[in-house]
Parts: C-alpha cells; structure tokens; sequence
C-alpha cells in the first residue's frame, strides 16, 4: 500500500486552498521572494549556467541511453567497497527489502534522512505497521511527521506552514516541556527540534537517507543537506540503507559535481548546500567511523516503462523544484491540492504513471502551458510536451467526458467545416451581443458561470471580422 | 490616425509580399477591431494582404485536450488554406506559436504533411514580430496620450521569442510612456480552455496578475494576445479597475476611440 492518492478531486483541494488564508499568505511569502530571487541570484554568479544546462541534459540522455551498463557498474564497485545492492522492481519490493534489513538488525528506531523516495514508497507506514519507529531528522520532514501530512513540495516539505503553525505543533508534541515556552522565533524552533532529534540519532538502529545521485565508476552515493542531518542519519548508526531510484546513476565524480552546481544553485541560489556528502561502501578497518554495513537500495517503480515510453524525458529529473516554484497553478494551489506525492509540474507527469490515469486525469490538465516550467528547468526537460502526452493518454480513456468533450466535439465540428462554422457562429454572435447589449461585459452568462464566478467576461463587439471585411468594411 | 495613409510598399506593387492575415478565432468573434487593426499595419508595412474566407481555428482547443486527430484534421484546413501566401501572419502568439512550433511536431510521423507544416510554420509570423521587421520604425504609427503597461503572453514570449518586438514598436507611438508591471512574465491564468476547466485556479492567478496590473498605475494595459486580455480585463472589470485593455494593435493603429476589451458602449 501507498499514499491513497487523492488527486481525483484535485479541484476541490484546490478550492480548499484557495480559501485558507493562512496558506496563502505563506506562499506569498515564499515562493516569489524566496526561492524565484533566490535562483536568479545563484544563476547571477555563474556565466556558464546556460552551457551547464546543455551539458546535465546529454549526461543524462547519455545515462538514459547506457541505463543498464552504468547500474552493473555501480553494483560492483558498491560490493568491491563492502557494501550491498539490492534491486527493487516495485514500492512492494523495496518496502520487503528495508524492513527485511532493519528486523535482521533488530532494529527498534530508525533516523531517515529526507527521501522523496521512501515518501514514494511509504516506508514509514509500513515500518511503523511492523514495530518500527522511524524518525524523520530533516527538520521540514520531521514537522509533517508530526502533523500526518505529506510533503507539500520536494525541496521545501512543509513549505505551506507558517512558524506559528509549526510552534503550534510542536507544542501538540513535545508536550514533555513547558507549555508556555515562547516560541515566536524560527531559531527557537530550530533549538527544540536539535534537541528532540538528538537523542533519536544516538539511539538509532538503522539510517536510511535518499541518495541524490550515486556514481558508477566509484560506488559513491550523493546526499545533499542544509542542516547535516544527513551525514548524521548516515554514519551514526551500525546499518545505513540508502534508498535511491535507477535513473539517478551519473557515470563518474565529474559528472556528479556537474549536476550538484546546477542543483543548488536552480533550487535554493546556493553555490552549494551546506552538506554535500559522499559515501562509498561501508566501514574500512582504518575509518574512524562509518555504518558497519551498507545497503543500497535500487528502485525501479515503472521508471523502466517510463523509459521506453513518450515521458523518457522526466527520468532526467534531479528534483530541484524549479518547475514547482514557477509554476502559477502551484503558486496558488500548494502541493497538498495534487493529491500525491510529487506535486507541481514534475509531479503531473509523474503522478499518472504511479496511480493511473484515471485517477490522475486531473493534474495534466492543470497547466496553463505556459511554459515556465521548462523554461526554468536545469536539465531542460521539455515539461508541457510531458503533460500534454498525458493529455493524450486521458483523452482516449475518456477524460474529460461529459460536457467538456461534447463542447469540444462541437467546436471541432464547427472548425472543420468553415461554411457551417460561418454561418453557425454569426448567428451565435448576433444573440451574445444582444444579450450584452450596450454592457461591455457580462457578470453571468449560462454556462460561463466557472469564468464569471471570479471575474467578468467581456461581450462581443458585434458581427464577426469576416462577416464585416466581407461585407466592404476596412 | 494614419489609417488613410499607407506607407507605400518599396516596389511596385505586383511585388508586394502577399500576405495572409490568420485573424484568430477569437479575434474573429469577440472583437473584429484587433483584425481591421491589423490589416491596417500590415498594409503600412507594404504588405498586399489577403483574408482567405476558409480560416476558422487553429486547432489549439483539441490539441491541447489532447485531442490528436481532430487537431490533425484542424491543421490540415489551416495549410491547405494558408499555404499558397509568402507570408502568414497572425495577431496572437498562442495560435503563432501553434502553427508554427506544434504543426510540425503533430505530423511528426506523417511526413507528407509534415513538409507541409514546416513549410507554413516557416513562413508564419505573430504580428508584432513581422510588423517590427517591416514597419518604418522612424515614423510615428499613432497617438496615444498617456501610459501603459505590457503582458507578455506565455506562448508568444516562450515558444516565439516575443519580447522585444512589441516594446519597439510601441516606443514608436507619440506620447505613449511604457510602465513595466512587476513580474511582467507570469501567466494571466487564461490558458485558453484552462481558464473554463479550472475556472478557480484560473481566476486565482488572474487575481494576482491584475494586481500587478493595477500597481503599474498605468492608462492601459496592453497584450498581444486577445485571449489572455479578455481574461485580465474581465478581472479589472470585477475589482472596478480605471485601467483600459487594448490589443496592442489597436493602439498601434489609433483604434482607441471605442470601447477597451470589456467595456460598456457609450
């Protein structure tokens, strides 16, 4: 079992949204003066960010193109360094595999890095569900775990939460501390979730972390953190697992600090995280420390499928957010609206392959195409292309139905034939415009009520250009 | 207004570039003015301009619906129609965009066809972007005593390169001042079928684009694309906004006597 996805009624989260004000208020608050200047000023200090781009898009076509020869070659460099690598065809799979590693370590408590992943893959209700406390670390991660929510971005997870809210919940939480502690300031938050999360890295069992590219010529696997979290979750505890996806192998360390000085500085404006973290293997003789056993998961979810499909462009993808953050539909909607785990642009394309279609029809058709998705992306992933593919595939299965196809299906009717569309639509015009009358615009109109909820819409003008220009008028 | 006073063409006229005006579906039933302004232009430019009675749409709805072989059937119409002209020009970037980026790529296993689209794709141009090419950009086009402030349409700006071209040739009308609104870039939330779809989200992202509309404190608010400023206009309407919304190409041709988009006759 995974996230039961809700994007069915992706409109009515969306009007959820919309209507809560304290989101909104946060997104204002984040989005445009957080990370849109934010990546304009990391992409300001790098002239060579536009050849940097061109370049992570063959390197990845490149690892699309030798998928298979690159993850044989990361396999036996990660047994050469003492390590395992264990293959995941599906959530399921992957889910057996953990939990099959932590119980051999008899593990009570597990510390996680932060993992789109495990997210994709609700590790943590089936760690739970088996007697296994896992403990998020990352600070964003540990407060939706504390509130049963999904992440609502995949750089950012609690994104839509004001510090108020968060000092709220924890408050709800940490209930063994004083209750009138003030805690108006994001530092004091920060100090109280240090010292919670502490404890847990000291009495962790097992760490599991993402991996945000691992690299075949040396076995290493990438983590990038702003708070060290990671580095902790990773050689604190006896067993590291290491849970990543099939497309993120790049061949060699080169290529590896390719893609990280794109993705800070695309995600947050940073030059670099705070933490870039490599890791090969586990624990020689001579380390100081190190996990005493290694595991790297490897998943696959349909990515193979993906691969051979018309959406091989999004394996591609190194999860930056760009897309979500430029998005004007997440802008307003937040991440919670799209009913899964990866929200915004990246996540429209993504989501239908992991819950279907028909489930999923929805958040293709949220887009205005306007393109600032692609255009932001580091790895130029062609994101309206992918979500129009979808379109496509919904189309046939019959979405939309109702009335929105059979209006389409008139109006295509129409605009094949120019004759009738004439006739037809100076007719259709002529009654619109007596309708308006001398009103520039209407506040109601049947059928326009969607439209004119918000906004008014303006009447014709009267008679149709090529009515009037056939008729003599210049 | 010059209207009566056509820039001659440089040659004779048997060698005029013939070019066809696509005037949109939307221009042709919501607002004619946008099509006779264009005309207009374009025969300031020197073009011989035809208007092929056949034209209906370009297809955008049921391509974007992800409706495919309607789409195919649309485009077939349109370059069947358009493809005997040396030029093709259209006053939208979002149908621009159509012919000239999305024909190709939908016959792209059709080659028969595909030849056909690229070579109308190739000849196709939104209006802002010929008439920067073939106005005399030293001479005033028109009037205009006051401010405005320009939206940059999504499909115009990304998939045309139309950035530049409409501000050079507003910088060409007397007594125009051009104020640019903050995030001049993002979406109005119109997205052509989006906006009657998702008629809340929609109506959301116009909600902040009209604010940034308004802080520019401007006469007008222009756009050359009429779907996108039936959109912002009918939005200023509701927030009872003094700004008046134009096609660029009305003002460029002087035809800002009449209503603005969405406004009462007198």
């Amino acid at each position: 079992m995974t996230h039961k996805p809700t994007c069915r009624t992706f409109q009515e989260n969306a009007r959820k949204a919309l209507d809560d004000t304290r989101l909104q208020a946060q997104m204002a608050r984040t989005i445009k003066d957080g990370f849109q200047q934010k990546r304009l000023k990391g992409m300001s200090r790098l002239p060579e960010y536009e050849a940097l781009r061109d370049a992570a898009r063959d390197l990845k076509n490149h690892v699309l193109d030798h998928l298979d020869a690159y993850l044989l070659r990361f396999e036996a460099e990660v047994v050469k360094a003492g390590g395992q690598v264990h293959w995941a065809r599906d959530a399921d799979e992957a889910r057996a595999i953990i939990l099959k590693i932590c119980q051999e370590a008899n593990a009570k408590t597990v510390t996680k890095g932060k993992s789109m992943i495990t997210e994709e893959i609700a590790l943590n209700d089936h760690l739970a569900a088996h007697g296994i406390e896992p403990v998020e670390t990352d600070l964003g991660e540990y407060i939706i775990q504390l509130r049963h929510e999904l992440p609502s971005h995949i750089i950012a997870p609690a994104l839509h939460l004001s510090k108020e809210q968060v000092a709220e919940t924890f408050k709800e939480n940490h209930t063994h501390l004083n209750a009138d502690r003030d805690l108006s300031e994001a530092p004091t938050l920060l100090k109280e979730a240090r010292a919670e999360l502490r404890e847990k890295f000291l009495a962790a069992d097992v760490g599991i972390t993402g991996a945000n590219m691992f690299i075949a010529e040396t076995g290493t696997a990438v983590i990038v953190t702003n708070e060290g979290n990671g580095d902790l979750t990773q050689s604190l505890p006896p067993v590291h697992i290491a849970v990543s996806s099939i497309e993120k192998v790049v061949p060699t360390l080169d290529d590896a600090t390719l893609l990280l000085r794109l993705l800070a500085r695309t995600a947050t404006g940073q030059e670099q995280t705070v933490y870039n973290t490599f890791f090969t293997g586990a624990k020689r003789p001579d380390d100081p420390d190190g996990p005493q056993d290694f595991h790297m998961v490897l998943l696959d979810n349909g990515r193979s499928e993906l691969l051979a499909s018309e959406f091989r462009d999004i394996l591609r993808c190194i999860r930056c957010g760009a897309c979500i953050n430029h998005c004007p539909v997440y802008g307003v909607t937040s991440g919670h609206a799209y009913g899964w785990v990866y929200p915004g642009p990246v996540g429209s394309v993504l989501t239908p392959h992991f819950v279907g279609i028909d489930e999923a029809h929805q958040l293709p058709g949220a887009s205005t195409f306007c393109g600032r998705c692609e255009e932001v992306c580091p790895v130029r992933i062609p994101l309206p292309q992918l979500l129009r593919n979808w379109r496509v595939r919904a189309f046939q299965r019959g979405h939309p139905g109702g009335l929105q196809r059979l209006g389409l299906k008139i109006w295509v009717m129409f605009a094949k034939r120019p004759a009738l569309y004439r006739r037809a639509l100076s007719v259709g015009i002529g009654v619109l415009k007596r309708i308006a009358g001398k009103r520039g615009a209407y506040r109601w109109l049947p059928g326009a009520g969607g439209w004119t909820k918000t906004r008014d819409l303006p009447a014709p003008q009267g008679g149709t250009f090529l009515d009037r220009y056939g008729r003599g008028e210049r | 207004m010059n209207m009566s006073d056509p820039t001659p063409p440089t040659g004779s006229q048997s060698e005029a570039p013939r070019v066809a005006l696509f005037v949109t579906c939307l221009v042709d039933l919501m607002r004619p003015s946008v099509g006779f302004a264009a005309l207009r232009l374009l025969e300031r430019a020197g073009a011989k301009v035809a208007v092929p009675p056949g034209q209906t749409c370009c297809g955008q709805p049921a391509y974007n619906s992800g409706d495919l072989e309607d789409a195919r059937a649309i485009a077939k119409n349109v370059i069947e129609t358009f493809e005997a002209f040396d030029h093709v020009v259209v006053p939208s970037g979002s149908c621009g965009g159509m012919i000239i980026k999305h024909y190709p790529e939908m016959f792209a296993d059709d080659v028969a066809w595909a030849v056909r689209a690229e070579a109308l794709a190739a000849r196709t141009q939104e209006l802002t972007t010929y008439l920067a090419d073939h106005l005399d950009l030293n001479v005033p086009t028109s009037t205009f005593d006051g401010s405005a402030t320009y939206h940059d349409s999504c499909a115009g700006l990304r998939e045309l390169g139309v950035k530049s071209q409409p501000r050079t040739l507003l910088a060409t009308v007397d007594g125009l001042t051009l104020n640019e609104m903050d995030d001049v870039e993002a979406c109005c939330g119109f997205g052509g079928l989006f906006s009657t779809k998702y008629p809340d989200i929609s109506g959301a992202i116009v909600d902040k684009k009209t604010t940034n509309v308004e802080a520019a404190e401007t006469n007008l608010l222009l756009g050359g694309d009429l779907g996108c400023l039936m959109n912002m206009a009918g939005k200023l309407r509701r927030r009872g906004s003094e700004v008046r919304v134009f096609h660029i190409a009305e003002v460029l041709a002087g035809m800002t006597d009449g209503p603005a988009i969405g406004e009462d006759s007198a």
